[in-house]
């Protein structure tokens, strides 16, 4: 049995660590890194292991001893910023708009723009659609349906410019393929106004211009002294040359050309990017869907079905089940993981799950540190009675998460939503993690260990109770489904 | 103990409660004597109900509590209830269209996000509409009903503050601004910064003149708006909204009804359109109301012209002594030391009876509770029971019920 003695032990030496004049730097994955890596060498404040592509988040400063680093999804800076896990963090003024335009009284300094990253926020509407300016928004009773990755700022510009009636999409990515059909404004990133219109959308309006930030916690900034840190990025800023303003970053473009096809006898199919693209791909080889533009390398938003009675998008198997909840696509595939989250969320959504794909195994597990005392969640509610801070709680599966501890009687928690590399947070930044995992090989190298099976998840094929009665479509779906069953039962005759 | 309420949030404690009650039971009376009729409105409604147009100012609109409904996968967001007048102009529209005049009144709570926790983030409101009349008789009813309400409640020295939205947005109209421009400048007046409209005023014309005379005095009698009526080059917009203002004031002053006129004293009033006022006391500011005559087209209804006002109960709390006679420490304790079936029987039957006969009764079977005047002590076995009464230090005998009943009521 674990110990109160025991856990406020290993809580108290973890403080120590983090106390003193340790100072904690959050660095950003993804975009932004090339240039502030280049940065970072420039000014000699260099950091081991931060390249592209590294295995590595915690980094130690080559130049500082009291100086660390982690690295984390640009999104999740400014709010680990704001709680104080970091004093210093660097990311994208437009994720820190949007942490303010929810919660204005957070704890969060500007300190300096370091000017590269350089881009804007826009509001847009498809080229295709029937929107071309601000004023075609002003008209009628009809609610607008906004697409969008930063849903707080999407909502104060859907405010301020008085639209009658909206409804906010908050997606995880793939925003500018949703107009015309799926949405009629998206508020997304982009470079300059020409890649807006390569996508072809019609920027409406700049909301934002947004550079990359040096920011700082609020109470680190009054009570530690980081002049040192600082001084090498005021050092960087007054260089003549800046060679991290020329670094373009590598972006996996995908293209998003095509006349849209309103008609309703259409099955509307989405289909995943990411990670699961290629079993997928390989799927409807095997079920002998032919398509074009479905391939890793050229990824089009909207890929070509030879049957031409499916219309196809590509988006992230996140924002599927919700998707499809309004009736914005009839199928999808995605990981029941997502299905199950957006039940936990939605209990009456009419999505349900149609036919078990067999591909994308993995488990969904609560994860503790191996440091920490528990075994399983009964033991680690113990501990947590003996704490007076809530159970901090990180996951993407937020819902799942959320639904877990009620379900074990967990009392006293914080739920953290993460956008990805969750396994970065224990132990640090939380206490329990809700987590995916194929062979829980990641986890042990990082320190963790599995403390709870939640569930076990492969790829579904999920769709819409309502569209499979719809009379125009509803044989048109049952032999899709037909088809996806009997290519996926090979999947399971593999695996077992 | 570990402070667990809400940040923002506020317990009513018992002796609150009956101040509270007090309040609504005051406006109650008022409002039914006016032929005023109760309603209730849920305490979730559609964002979009609130977000139309016209209806809350975007700043308002970033305070309220917003979320999706487990049934929310459309995106269709809801709040609690943000403001009293717009959910029962749409109850008006959805229930009583065919009634050509609707007086409704109700007491709710109204949800808005305040940033220290500092305010009370959850405020109750008094409030009444009229429905369906656009004559200035109906704006100096309500007025009236409110102030009633108010003296009725003990208070005495109420201050009235008029002012005039449809005056405000025919003057700002006469500034020719352009719309992005107008809507910027409408929202930080409707935030409370009269500023703006100063800075934005042309310095050399009638208009910045006119501006000038209506925003930097405070007129006392209708007399003010008349001077102002006979100012030359009077948009006709403006004129006609100063008529109605000047015959709302000139009702007032026959009706022997102080006020002041302080164009800048309202907020928040984007819904209104003609009359607004405002009420306080001591420096504090307890109820406001006015015309909003586009608001029930704005939501989907047929044009209607309506008014309203809201008391504000949190302040009225601390500033409301009530009439009421305590009788609680008068009440009457039944005591069973020895609880057998027959004892707990006889005490419970007791304790009917004498609430039967109008008293409060208490009953206590832990031995523990003294402090009530009466106590009747019931014995194991039936009677007779003991009644003390701890204001004359007596004891005396009751062999009945009905005995024990004479006994207390007598000495009352």
């Amino acid at each position: 049995m674990p110990t109160p003695s025991k856990w406020s032990e290993a809580r108290r030496n973890l403080l120590t660590e983090i106390k003193s004049d340790y100072v904690n730097i959050a660095l950003p994955k993804g975009r932004l890194l090339p240039a502030t890596t280049c940065l970072l060498k420039e000014t000699e404040l260099e950091f081991k292991d931060y390249t592209q592509g590294t295995r590595v988040y915690r980094l130690k400063s080559t130049k500082l001893p009291h100086l660390s680093a982690k690295i984390f999804q640009e999104k999740d800076i400014p709010i680990q910023v704001a709680v104080g896990n970091y004093d210093l963090g660097i990311c994208s003024l437009d994720w820190i708009e949007e942490l303010l335009a929810k919660y204005p009284t957070s704890a969060l300094l500007k300190v300096a723009d370091l000017e590269y990253g350089k881009g804007n926020l826009y509001l847009a509407a498809s080229r295709y659609g029937n929107i071309s300016s601000l004023q075609d928004l002003s008209t009628g009773q009809y609610s607008w349906r906004i697409v969008t990755e930063y849903p707080n700022l999407a909502e104060i510009a859907a405010l301020n410019l008085r639209l009658r009636r909206f409804k906010i999409f908050p997606v995880w990515g793939a925003a500018e393929a949703y107009p015309p059909e799926n949405a009629d404004l998206a508020v997304l990133w982009a470079k300059d106004e020409s890649e807006i219109k390569a996508q072809s959308l019609i920027p409406l309006k700049t909301l934002l211009s947004s550079n990359a930030f040096l920011i700082a916690n609020r109470e680190s900034w009054q009570t530690k002294d980081v002049s040192q840190i600082i001084a090498y990025f005021s050092q960087g800023l007054e260089m003549k040359t800046k060679p991290w303003l020329k670094i373009k970053p590598e972006l996996t473009k995908s293209s998003n050309n095509f006349r849209p096809d309103f008609s309703q006898e259409k099955v509307w199919l989405a289909l995943p990017d990411g990670h699961q693209q290629p079993p997928t791909s390989e799927l409807l080889n095997k079920a002998e869907l032919e398509l074009q533009g479905y391939a890793e390398d050229s990824l089009e938003r909207r890929p070509r079905f030879k049957l031409d009675w499916i219309n196809a998008k590509v988006i992230r198997p996140q924002d599927m089940p919700l998707q499809v909840a309004n009736g914005n696509f009839d199928l999808a595939i995605t990981g029941k993981d997502w299905l199950l989250d957006h039940l936990c969320r939605f209990p009456s959504s009419p999505v349900t799950e149609l036919a078990n794909l067999g591909f994308g195994e993995v488990k969904v597990v609560a994860v503790v540190s191996q440091n920490l005392p528990a075994a399983n969640i009964e033991q680690l509610k113990q501990i947590q009675d003996d704490r007076l801070s809530p159970l901090r709680v990180a996951s993407e599966y937020i819902n799942t998460a959320d639904k877990y501890l009620r379900d074990n009687h967990v009392s006293h928690y914080k739920l953290i939503p993460t956008w990805g590399a969750s396994e970065a947070f224990l132990p640090e930044d939380a206490d329990l993690l809700i987590e995916n995992t194929q062979t829980g090989k990641t986890l042990a190298k990082h320190n963790l260990k599995i403390m709870d099976t939640l569930f076990q998840s492969t790829a579904c094929l999920i769709g819409n109770k309502t569209s499979l009665e719809s009379p125009s479509k509803k044989e048109r779906i049952a032999s899709l489904i037909e088809i996806f069953r009997r290519a996926a039962k090979g999947n399971y005759d593999e695996n077992s | 103990m570990t402070n667990q309420k809400c940040k923002g949030a506020r317990d009513l404690l018992p002796k609150d409660t009956e101040v509270f009650r007090y309040i609504e039971d005051v406006f109650r009376k008022s409002c039914l004597s006016w032929g005023y009729q109760e309603v209730r409105t849920p305490t979730l409604e559609y964002l979009h109900l609130f977000t139309a147009a016209g209806t809350l100012t975007p700043n308002m609109l970033s305070k309220v509590y917003s979320f999706l409904d487990w049934d929310g996968w459309s995106g269709e967001r809801v709040v609690l209830r943000p403001d009293g007048t717009i959910p029962v102009a749409r109850l008006y529209i959805e229930n009583l269209p065919q009634q050509a005049i609707a007086r409704l009144f109700y007491v709710t709570n109204v949800f808005a996000f305040e940033e220290t926790g500092n305010e009370n983030r959850e405020r109750w409101q008094c409030g009444a509409e009229l429905i369906g009349s656009n004559k200035p008789t109906s704006d100096v009813e309500l007025i009236l009903l409110a102030i009633e309400t108010l003296r009725n409640l003990g208070a005495n020295d109420v201050q009235i503050q008029l002012s005039h939205a449809g005056v405000l947005k025919a003057l700002l109209d006469e500034l020719k601004l352009n719309p992005d421009e107008e809507v910027r400048l409408l929202d930080q007046i409707l935030d409370g910064n009269w500023q703006v409209l100063t800075k934005a005023k042309p310095t050399n014309s009638e208009i910045g003149r006119l501006i000038s005379l209506f925003l930097d005095l405070r007129g006392k009698t209708s007399g003010f708006l008349e001077n102002l009526k006979a100012l030359p080059q009077i948009p006709v917009n403006v004129k006609s909204a100063l008529n109605n203002f000047a015959e709302i004031a000139n009702l007032l002053d026959a009706l022997g009804c102080n006020y002041q006129i302080d164009v800048t004293s309202t907020r928040g009033f984007e819904y209104y359109t003609g009359l607004c006022f405002q009420f306080s006391t001591k420096g504090e500011k307890i109820g406001s109301g006015g015309r909003y005559d586009n608001l029930i087209t704005l939501i989907g209804g047929k044009d209607t012209p309506a008014c309203g006002f809201a008391l504000y109960v949190d302040p009225l709390v601390t500033l409301t002594q009530p009439q009421i006679k305590r009788n609680t420490e008068q009440g009457i304790l039944i005591r069973c030391d020895r609880a057998t079936p027959d004892s707990i029987r006889t005490s419970f039957q007791l304790a009917e009876a004498l609430r039967q006969a109008g008293y409060v009764t208490e009953l206590d079977f832990s031995g523990r509770q003294w402090d009530r005047r009466w106590i009747v002590v019931v014995p194991e076995k039936q009677s007779p029971f003991t009644i003390i009464d701890q204001t004359r230090n007596q004891k005396k005998e009751a062999s009945s019920i009905a005995d024990a009943i004479k006994m207390v009521g007598g000495s009352t």
